[in-house]
């Protein structure tokens, strides 16, 4: 079943590592511009559901529609170009490159598509402007603060446009008040461009800036939308 | 709340009338509860006849609401009381969820689905409240961030609970 509009959609996904089930038929639907919680107890299979929704891990069997066209039919070379253009990724440590500059680091993803230096710097600097870091342009990821640092990444993840923004524990390594200001600016970046966000969280209070969840428990996924 | 050592707390500043209290109150404090002039009245009413407040002025047109209130010594010394006690902890041993697990575990019902239905509940409740801090001002983040908190607190003792779930069946239907 596909739910009508869907950007991305995953059914009966399966995925082991040797003996042990990390995805035992677990489903996925998100539609632009919507935020989506994916929660649930650590080794319940949620990054893995994340890492094959963005076309990083492949499943053992099930399908994944990324808008209309089956993930499992495109070559390497296709995947890594929906990641690069289409898909952006923010992790729990913002993994910048420690010898770029943030705007540097920000304009990476525009340069490996081949952009100019000067115009992948305008647009990074659009958005560190948007995630209040535009002032750090010039210093290198180990002078800035983990929240700081956390924004620069959430910028970089942003620069392409992506349709799809995947957030792995975006706010795990960071205190209550910067990762409640991430997740605002990212949500509210991410609406604003009608991204839709994959939001692997175990943080209620993060979960809490979604429009809804799914958990995740033993591989299965459960949409909490249509059970209350 | 102390309604009574609130009003008390909110006249230190100067004389008001009641309708002028509750505006106070509302605007700092009621949030979503707003008092009833009825409250404001009564309770001004015990304050004076503890001698925690005077009547400072009547305006004419007679009525409860043309009364100005001050507050007096004895006033004063209670709510510097009231400030310096500490509030007793909940020890919130009683919980009405605990209490549906157990029932449901020794009526082989299931308890995973109570848990995960009670979930989706409280983040609702945390989304409402997430948005309602986004557009409000510091008092109200504040508010929010006091029940978020707490919704919090809930839902990890539920995380930890469906990972029990097993272990307390085990307990409880023996």
């Amino acid at each position: 079943m596909t739910p009508a509009g869907s950007l991305l959609v995953a059914d009966a996904l399966h995925k082991a590592y040797g003996p042990t089930v990390a995805l035992d038929g677990a489903e996925f639907s998100i539609h632009p511009g919507e935020v989506v919680a994916v929660m649930g107890p650590s080794g319940s299979g949620k990054s893995t559901l994340l890492h094959c929704l963005a076309g990083i891990v492949t499943p053992d069997s099930g399908s994944i529609l990324y808008n209309g066209r089956e993930m499992a039919t495109m070559n390497d070379a296709e995947r890594s170009a929906l990641r690069r253009s289409e898909f952006g990724f923010v992790f729990q440590f913002g993994q910048l490159v420690p010898e770029l500059t943030c705007v540097e680091n920000v304009a990476l993803p525009l340069r490996l598509n081949g952009i100019s230096r000067k115009e992948a710097e305008k647009a990074a600097l659009g958005w560190m402007e948007r995630l209040e870091v535009d002032d750090l342009r010039k210093k290198r990821p180990g002078e800035v603060s983990g929240g700081q640092g956390q924004r620069v990444a959430v910028a970089r993840s942003l620069v392409t446009n992506p349709r799809v923004l995947f957030a792995d524990e975006p706010t795990g390594a960071l205190d209550s008040l910067n990762g409640e200001r991430v997740m605002e600016l990212l949500t509210e970046a991410a609406r604003s461009t009608n991204a839709a966000v994959v939001l692997v969280t175990h943080e209620a209070r993060v979960a809490a800036y979604s429009d809804r969840e799914i958990v995740v428990r033993d591989g299965k996924s459960r949409d909490m939308e249509r059970v209350v | 709340m102390s309604i009574g050592h609130t009003l008390l707390g909110l006249l230190e500043s100067g004389p008001r009338h009641g309708y002028d209290l509750k505006r106070a109150f509302d605007e700092k404090f009621g949030h979503d509860r707003p008092l009833h002039y009825g409250q404001v009245y009564s309770t001004m009413s015990r304050l004076l006849k503890n001698g925690l407040v005077e009547v400072d002025g009547i305006e004419p047109g007679g009525g409860p609401e043309r009364k100005r209130y001050a507050i007096t010594d004895a006033g004063i010394t209670d709510v510097q009381t009231w400030l310096a006690t500490p509030e007793k902890p909940e020890p919130y041993l009683q919980s009405t969820l605990y209490t549906k697990i157990v029932l449901a575990l020794l009526t082989h019902r299931d308890a995973a689905e109570i848990l995960d239905t009670q979930r989706a509940e409280h983040l609702r409740m945390m989304r409402i409240l997430t948005d309602r801090k986004r557009r409000g001002d510091l008092a109200d983040q504040l508010i929010c961030d006091h029940a978020l908190f707490h919704l919090e607190a809930d839902l990890r003792w539920l995380e930890l609970t469906a990972a029990r779930l097993e272990k307390l069946a085990e307990v409880v239907v023996k």
